[in-house]
């Protein structure tokens, strides 16, 4: 069963894009979508059975791949509680935004290549969350990449498209570097890369030293922070963010399944699954904290100021990722994973909703030149309002009953504030006012949006579309156009989406927080802090719900009551805002620190080390050599009979002179 | 062994002597029409008989003749590969000359003449027997080469190498008597015997001559001169039979020669073989490119081919011997294949062209041609994973077996540069605006035979590797 979800997207992928064009548009459609649903059909029971506590975990093999010395390689299929979990996102959100393709998608003609695209996607990333050892998880992990660079190029004459997937791929290549490091690096500590079996061998390591660029290093400490630079890189946090954002570029759908639900968080699941062996090093633990804490209060500062209705919700992504990683790095691995959970449902409503607005209003994606779309759109509207009550963690902490992210989010501030971790005191703050931040973009964009005066009279898109179907201006700011609600297949998977938003925090809570007997040695489990969590003060419990109501009321007075407000702020802050407009400057930092010098150092190399030496002296200097030499060659060839006698007289002269001297 | 017994063994060349001869009266006395075609499909019978008959006796018998002769598993191999050369050259052939009226039975009957005199070549165990087979091959294709008699350049073609053949036969001849001089006699097995005993400066000389008349045949530098008119001149099945029996002809009485006269001079002739060798394949590479004509393009190529297939021989061991009559197979069967895809060269007219660059545009015209000459010439260009590359393969593996690395070194590094006048070829046949389309490729027999030359070629020879491998390691496997 568990070979049949994981290889029916990839037979689904290869018939589909080596069809392309031959088989057609629906016929593309229809084997992908259906391969999917099939899939997320089979995944539900899977998961169920863990959550009834019937099912125990197994390895399902395949074959053999490596087998070289001590480097036992095979490809087989893990099936366990964080498996599980990750199965249901996966196929879930998956087989939803396939369907939602084929109304977003409708207009576009590549279909077969994008759905090919997003299948094989699919396969990558549940090769990933089913791997055994870490070879078989780092061939997902680049598989995802790959399919992440096609699909945000997926427009590939679009220039910024294009160069949005290079830079995805070469920032997931600095993070990538970090993990084949830190897999070389476990291999040689541990002589195996199975993970069942280095988790086991990990605690004996703790406290061991290794030799690393000349120093002497805590060997697991050292082996914990190279794999978690590979999270990073994937999951978008502070330092290797900056591919995320532009990721957008690509069609909106990919950014609800591969920048929201599931690729980015997959450095999250790694360090859930490889979570004993972060348990024996504090300092990796410290550290995965601290860059939780930071992507989360980064990334909530730039969202405030972002018009881009996508980049919005990209740097709340980020900002989300952040707090699973600080619950990762306070020891609570379960609630992570639940947050990871909870986060694909909303997050992934969220974009979808963004498309469906985006795909109403003619790919305007400027929230400026939106506003008062609730009566033209009401289901995308009313399906966003649940995304952003489940996002901003809306909830009565009395009756223990909200919209998901009330459970999870709230989880994990509880947790960072009964922890005994060093940083404890500070995540916990920061993720307070990181929720208050929260508040405030997630309500901006739905005011901005939604309500007020309608402003995409001005919008170019717009126009365009106005221009071609001849409407005309009536002077109300909507420039004579009227926004349509998206078909049903866009639909659905919105809906659907909102019934996930709305009860997956409610009804699994108990089970990812509480229950150590659901996730059956799958992740490590710390029973004091779930203990603890359970005890903290009832101000703690009511901090998070009390900044979400004043990040609303904030976003509520600038947007709708004062609309003067932003223009004023701008214009008191002006560099306060310009800092998190240009989102810190991290881009134009990294610009000069790194790509000039690159460019700098690629010119060199180009023009003096390859041009000017290497070809040089090289091909151009040998075939200048060449066809000199068949000029000389061609002019003795005469044709005269004397002159071939002469050549073959001097041969023999030379060999007879050669046979004396000898 | 009874005399009886001893004529069985040269059945092939008792077939071929009465044939011919028989033929010739039927020529000259019949006054049928179409005699051209029906002399031909007669020689092509016969070359079949004889390659029937090297099933028998004639394939395995052994020395006889007092040693003058020998029919054994290398005579057998280098006589399939020329009967086979000489009946695609004969099959080819009506239809171009056809054209001018000059499908005059001689023509079969003069390549029969020609694989006689090849089939004593290969089967000598004499410096006589070598020198008889070596004249009878040359005469019969100087005839061949000035076939065309009212037109001028074959005329000129004709003359050329028999002036320089002459000239060849002359230092060919000279060596011969300096050997006999010295060793006092004509027999192999006496040279063999009695070099052994160390080099005088006569013998020493004798070989070099020798060797300077042997390379001639074979076109390696520096006595190759003649090749590229040669080639251009001559009718272009004459060139195709030139560019394949003959030279395994040659190969393998060079083959007989070194390794069973001059095996005690090995350290003596090594060196001029490895010179000889790169000086060919760097020569054929480099002049290749300057070349406009096609015929005269695989007129270098061979040059360049053989520099390879010297390589082998230059080994000195039996695994090279192997590598270089392997090569040869795989060289022959990518050379007819080529001079095929020549022949399909005409304008509307039914004109044959020469010229590279009507090339252009064939991949449009005539996509199955045009595929046909790009496997030729990426396999003459020994890109794996094409049969041409095998050959190159086996004859750097023995050449560095052997412990010649500067020499496969080399010899890789110079391949690259002929790689590079085939590929324009292909890039003149797919990427070039297209130039005035040629008559369409209507025969039956020459699209069958490049169907099959371009299959085995492809990567579907391989399944024949095994084969070949063994039948080539037989071969040589005779001589050690």
């Amino acid at each position: 069963m568990i070979q049949l979800i994981v290889f029916l997207p990839l037979l689904a992928a290869i018939i589909a894009g080596l069809g392309n064009r031959m088989i057609g548009n629906f016929a593309a459609k229809i084997l992908t979508t259906g391969a999917l649903f099939v899939a997320c059909a089979l995944s539900w029971p899977i998961f169920l059975d863990f959550l009834v506590g019937g099912q125990t975990a197994y390895v399902a093999p395949i074959f053999d791949w490596i087998r070289s010395g001590d480097l036992d390689v095979a490809w087989s299929l893990r099936v366990d509680t964080l498996t599980a979990v990750m199965l249901v996102v996966v196929t879930s959100v998956s087989s939803l935004v396939h369907l939602y393709s084929w109304g977003y998608m409708d207009e576009d003609p590549d279909q077969p290549r994008f759905f090919a695209y997003l299948s094989l996607f699919t396969f990558a990333m549940l090769m990933l969350v089913t791997s055994n050892n870490l070879v078989q998880m780092f061939f997902g992990w680049e598989g995802v990449g790959l399919a992440s660079y096609l699909l945000i190029g997926f427009w590939y004459h679009k220039p910024s498209a294009n160069a949005a997937a290079i830079k995805a791929f070469v920032v997931n290549r600095v993070g990538d570097f970090g993990f084949s490091l830190g897999i070389f690096g476990t291999f040689m500590v541990f002589g195996t890369v199975s993970i069942p079996e280095i988790l086991e061998a990990a605690p004996a390591m703790a406290g061991s030293t290794i030799g690393f660029l000349g120093y002497r290093l805590d060997t697991m400490t050292l082996l914990c922070l190279l794999l978690f630079v590979g999270a990073m890189g994937k999951s978008a946090q502070f330092g290797l963010h900056t591919w995320l954002p532009d990721a957008m570029e690509g069609p909106t759908p990919v950014s609800a399944l591969i920048h929201a639900a599931t690729m980015v968080t997959a450095g999250v699941f790694m360090v859930c699954r490889l979570s004993p062996m972060f348990e024996t090093s504090e300092t990796a633990l410290l550290v995965v904290t601290f860059f939780g804490l930071l992507t989360a209060f980064f990334a909530a500062t730039v969202g405030t100021t972002q018009t881009d209705i996508k980049r919005v919700i990209a740097y709340s992504t980020c900002s989300q990722l952040g707090y699973m990683f600080v619950a990762v790095g306070v020891g609570a691995y379960g609630i992570a994973m639940f947050h990871l959970f909870t986060h694909a449902f909303f997050k992934a409503l969220l974009f979808l909703g963004a498309g469906s607005v985006i795909h109403s209003m003619h790919h305007e994606q400027d929230m400026r030149h939106y506003g008062a779309l609730r009566k033209e759109i009401p289901i995308t509207f009313w399906t966003m309002m649940i995304g952003t009550l489940a996002i901003t963690g809306v909830g009565v902490v009395w009756l223990h009953a909200g919209f998901a992210g009330f459970h999870s989010k709230d989880a994990i501030i509880e947790a960072a504030f009964a922890s005994e971790s060093s940083l404890g005191g500070i995540a916990f703050f920061t993720l307070v006012f990181a929720a208050l931040l929260t508040s405030f973009y997630s309500w901006r964009l739905i005011f901005m949006t939604f309500f007020g005066k309608a402003r995409w009279g001005t919008s170019e898109h717009v126009q365009h579309a106005v221009h071609d179907h001849g409407g005309k201006d009536t002077g109300d700011g909507t420039g004579g156009y009227h926004p349509h609600e998206s078909g049903w297949a866009m639909l659905v998977p919105l809906l659907s989406l909102s019934v996930g938003a709305v009860f997956a925090g409610y009804v699994f809570t108990h089970e990812f927080v509480d229950s150590e007997a659901f996730w059956a040695g799958s992740v490590a489990f710390n029973e004091h802090l779930i203990h603890e969590l359970h005890g903290v003060p009832m101000w703690v419990k009511l901090a998070s719900t009390v900044a979400m109501l004043i990040g609303l009321v904030i976003a509520w007075l600038a947007y709708i009551r004062y609309t003067d407000w932003p223009a004023r702020f701008v214009a008191q802050f002006r560099v306060l805002h310009a800092f998190l407009l240009n989102k810190w400057y991290i881009d134009e930092l990294y610009n000069v620190l790194f790509v000039k010098p690159a460019f700098a150092i690629g010119r060199f190399f180009w023009k003096r080390g390859d041009k000017g030496f290497i070809d040089r002296f090289g091909p151009d200097g040998v075939s200048a050599l060449v066809a000199s030499g068949s000029t000389v060659t061609r002019r003795f060839q005469s044709g005269y009979l004397y002159t071939y006698a002469l050549v073959m007289l001097i041969g023999l002269a030379a060999g007879a002179t050669w046979a004396i001297t000898r | 062994m009874t005399m009886l017994e001893s004529l069985l063994v040269v059945l092939p060349e008792l077939i071929l002597t009465l044939g011919a001869t028989d033929l010739l009266l039927v020529a000259a006395f019949s006054n049928k029409p179409d005699l051209g075609r029906r002399v031909s499909i007669y020689a092509v019978l016969m070359l079949i008989a004889c390659g029937l008959a090297l099933l028998g006796p004639a394939g395995n018998g052994g020395a006889v003749f007092g040693g003058l002769y020998y029919a054994d598993a290398f005579s057998t191999f280098s006589k399939v590969l020329i009967y086979a050369s000489a009946a695609i050259a004969i099959l080819m052939a009506p239809r171009f000359f056809d054209r001018r009226g000059e499908m005059r039975p001689e023509y079969p009957i003069l390549i029969l003449l020609s694989a006689l005199g090849m089939g004593f070549m290969v089967s000598s165990g004499d410096l006589m027997m070598l020198y008889i087979g070596l004249e009878m091959q040359s005469l019969a294709a100087y005839v061949l080469a000035s076939f065309m008699r009212q037109d001028t350049r074959s005329a000129e073609a004709g003359l050329k190498y028999f002036v320089l053949g002459a000239l060849a036969s002359g230092i060919l001849l000279y060596g011969v008597s300096l050997i006999y001089g010295f060793t006092g006699t004509t027999s192999y097995q006496g040279i063999g015997a009695a070099m052994a005993s160390g080099l005088s400066m006569g013998e020493l000389f004798g070989l070099v001559f020798v060797l300077a008349g042997l390379a001639f045949k074979i076109s390696a530098v520096p006595f190759h001169m003649w090749t590229p008119d040669v080639y251009e001149g001559a009718p272009t099945p004459v060139t195709a039979f030139f560019a394949t029996a003959p030279k395994i002809a040659a190969v393998a009485l060079a083959i007989r020669v070194m390794f069973d006269a001059l095996a005690p001079a090995t350290d003596a002739w090594q060196q001029i073989v490895i010179f000889v060798a790169l000086a060919s394949i760097a020569l054929g590479a480099v002049a290749a490119i300057g070349q406009s004509n096609v015929k005269r393009l695989l007129a270098y190529s061979s040059i360049n081919n053989i520099g390879f297939a010297l390589i082998g021989i230059a080994a000195g061991t039996q695994a090279g011997v192997a590598a270089t009559l392997s090569y040869m197979a795989i060289y022959v069967v990518m050379t007819l294949g080529s001079f095929l895809c020549v022949l399909q060269m005409r304008d509307a007219q039914g004109r044959p062209v020469e010229d590279i660059a009507s090339l252009a545009g064939l991949s449009k015209s005539q996509p199955a041609l045009a595929a046909a000459f790009a496997i030729f010439m990426f396999s003459l260009a020994g890109i794996p994973p094409l049969l041409g590359f095998w050959g190159k393969f086996l004859v750097f593996d023995a050449a560095v077996a052997a412990g010649l690395f500067p020499l496969a070194v080399i010899g890789i590094a110079l391949s690259v540069i002929g790689a590079y006048y085939y590929l324009r070829i292909i890039k003149t046949i797919y990427f070039d605006d297209a130039a005035a389309p040629y008559a369409p490729a209507n025969s039956v027999v020459e699209n069958g035979l490049i169907a099959v030359t371009a299959a085995t070629v492809s990567p579907l020879g391989y399944l024949l590797v095994p084969f070949l491998a063994l039948t080539a390691g037989n071969a040589a496997q005779a001589l050690f």
